[in-house]
């Protein structure tokens, strides 16, 4: 078995490596577990393993092939955010507050994977509850973007991102709360979507900005992705905003894209906004031809506008904190999380264990959205929120009028370096300009690789193209997505010195 | 709306987080900065926008009023802070 063949295949690969017995799951994940001791001490990518479990969990998988009752992710090695409950994994989020909570109960999509006889590789790192464009606020340490050790993943599912770049998994699971999944997607160069709200149980999954939380895959192929969503997505009545609709196959159309112009027909949306002012000369080249690509594919574009765009970056700072303060209020050092060594009494209790078990961006999101519901004041900033929020949403109702899909970047630059834009919060929010209006509207987004931008004295990094999808339409951005992978192979590529 | 000192410590108390002098002090930076960010939302004219809460609008579910939750005390106990006799313990309450 040569290992580069192996980490680079794709999940319909491996499946069919582990059905023809070329290779066993026990074999596969070990394989993947050397290659994380061999990096993860450097990239930090993951923050919880158990050999343990995982390789009960490959062999099962393997007893199952042997039975003939494999389902496609048999076998295959997963790495899961660690966002989401894992019994008996420690499952942290990221946080000191969470530092020893160990699960005692699955996360939907952790039982989704399971029932699946996928393998949990180890949970990955990522910002303090999700909060973060950088991996910088997790109280485990920041995470290396592959491409250049001196940059940052993104965030918050930095583990996830950097796991899938480097090649420390098959594929890997995050959350998209404003961006966490398609922003590392782009700045590590890989597939990631944020499906539709309402469409993976967020069950399980530690809540940050509830109307907003939203997990997908992340893998190296749109074509992993659809897999993977045929075991995310489906009805949960666990989470009070599971959609109850039929079981899609959402890689149904993969196959049936043919011909010169594969594409013929499909309409492509550029709203002018997010090719603005703040968009990085170099990563709007690679978008640009990106767009050019899908004209070749038979593609036609429609200018657009949204014009209510720039008004999403308050909307949502207002929004995700508001309820994150709700949220986070359950932190209270009595049933589980940290609770400070001394304390005087019940009040000191709270406010000293919540004030060493949370680090400073969120405390900061915490009082921002303790400010914004408090008496008098919930008016001007949530009420005010949810009606521009109606607005931002009503503005891609009217663009999906023109346009089958939406495309831009999804980042306005590439990787920035460790330590950047850390002190600086307003500067950081920055990064999700292009993807919070899709989670506002609970629209279903993606990152796909469309190149490498190279600034002056630079490594080349890489560059994701944004597609957005009307509501449910995940199925045909995968195709989308998919007809530009058969044409381009940005996305096979992995950064050098990780072989 | 320029926050001040107090307003960061009146907020802190609310949201039931200790902070210092040193904290409020950088911390009314950088809400200040977020707040100033979020201030462009009152340019706005929102006049009679129905407010939205979920992207789908969808009407809360119901469900049938049964047990659906086995007791897993234990469980749930083992990761507690402190406990005694199946009670989870805090500070003195009452006198």
């Amino acid at each position: 078995m040569i290992n580069s063949s192996l980490i680079n295949s794709s999940l319909t690969q491996l499946s069919q490596m582990l059905a023809s017995k070329q290779i066993s799951s026990v074999e596969m994940t070990q394989s993947f577990l050397v290659r994380i001791q061999q990096y993860n001490p450097t990239i930090n990518a993951y923050i919880a393993l158990d050999e343990e479990k995982t390789m009960a969990q490959a062999a099962a998988a393997d007893a199952r092939i042997a039975a003939g009752n494999a389902e496609p992710l048999t076998g295959i090695p997963f790495a899961q955010k660690d966002i989401f409950c894992a019994k008996g994994w420690k499952t942290t989020c990221g946080s000191k507050m969470l530092a020893n909570f160990v699960a005692p109960y699955d996360a939907h999509v952790i039982s989704q994977f399971d029932a699946a006889g996928a393998v949990n590789l180890g949970k990955t790192n990522m910002d303090e509850f999700a909060m973060g464009s950088s991996n910088e606020t997790s109280y485990f340490g920041g995470v290396k973007n592959p491409w250049d050790f001196d940059r940052v993943p993104g965030g918050s599912s930095g583990g996830s991102a950097a796991a899938v770049a480097a090649r420390l998994c098959a594929a890997a699971t995050g959350t998209d709360t404003g961006g966490s999944i398609r922003q590392p997607a782009s700045l590590c160069g890989f597939t990631g979507l944020k499906p539709t709200y309402g469409l993976v149980s967020r069950y399980g999954m530690i809540a940050f900005a509830s109307s907003l939380d939203q997990a997908g895959p992340m893998a190296k192929s749109a074509e992993d992705c659809a897999l993977m969503m045929n075991v995310m997505a489906g009805f949960d009545a666990r989470d009070s905003t599971s959609l109850d609709r039929p079981k899609e196959d959402y890689t149904r159309g993969l196959n049936a894209l043919s011909g010169d112009q594969p594409l013929k027909g499909l309409r492509i949306g550029l709203p002018k906004e997010y090719f603005a002012e703040g968009l990085d000369a170099n990563v709007a080249k690679v978008v640009q031809d990106a767009i050019a690509e899908y004209r070749k594919l038979g593609a036609e574009t429609v200018d657009i506008s949204l014009p209510n765009s720039q008004l999403s970056i308050p909307v949502y700072y207002v929004l995700a904190p508001a309820e994150a303060s709700s949220n986070l209020s359950r932190y209270d050092g009595v049933r589980y999380g940290h609770r400070a060594a001394e304390y005087d009494d019940l009040m000191d209790m709270y406010m000293k264990s919540r004030a060493e078990g949370f680090g400073a961006e969120v405390k900061r999101r915490i009082l921002i959205g303790t400010y914004v519901l408090s008496a008098g004041y919930y008016d001007a900033y949530y009420l005010k929120a949810q009606q521009i929020r109606r607005l931002i949403a009503q503005d891609f109702t009217e663009a999906f009028k023109q346009c089958d899909i939406i495309m831009g970047p999804t980042a306005p630059s590439t990787a920035f370096k460790a330590g950047e834009k850390a002190d600086d919060p307003v500067a950081m929010y920055l990064q999700d300009v292009y993807t919070i209006a899709t989670n506002l509207a609970g629209l279903p987004g993606m990152s796909i690789p469309a190149g490498f931008a190279t600034n002056s004295g630079d490594k080349a990094l890489p560059v994701g193209l944004q597609i957005i999808g009307n509501y449910f339409d995940e199925a045909r951005m995968l195709d989308v997505a998919h007809a530009y992978q058969l044409t381009t192979d940005w996305h096979t590529q992995m950064p050098a010195g990780l072989e | 709306m320029a926050l001040n000192i107090e307003d960061i410590k009146r907020i802190a108390h609310l949201a039931r987080i200790e902070i210092n002098e040193q904290e409020a002090a950088s911390t009314l930076t950088k809400l200040s900065g977020i707040l100033g960010l979020i201030e462009q939302m009152q340019a706005v004219n929102t006049e009679g926008i129905v407010p939205m809460s979920h992207s789908q609008d969808l009407a809360q579910r119901l469900r049938e009023d049964v047990v659906t939750e086995v007791n897993q005390r234990e469980t749930f106990q083992a990761i507690a802070p402190m406990t005694e006799h199946g009670l989870y313990l805090v500070p003195k309450v009452i006198e």
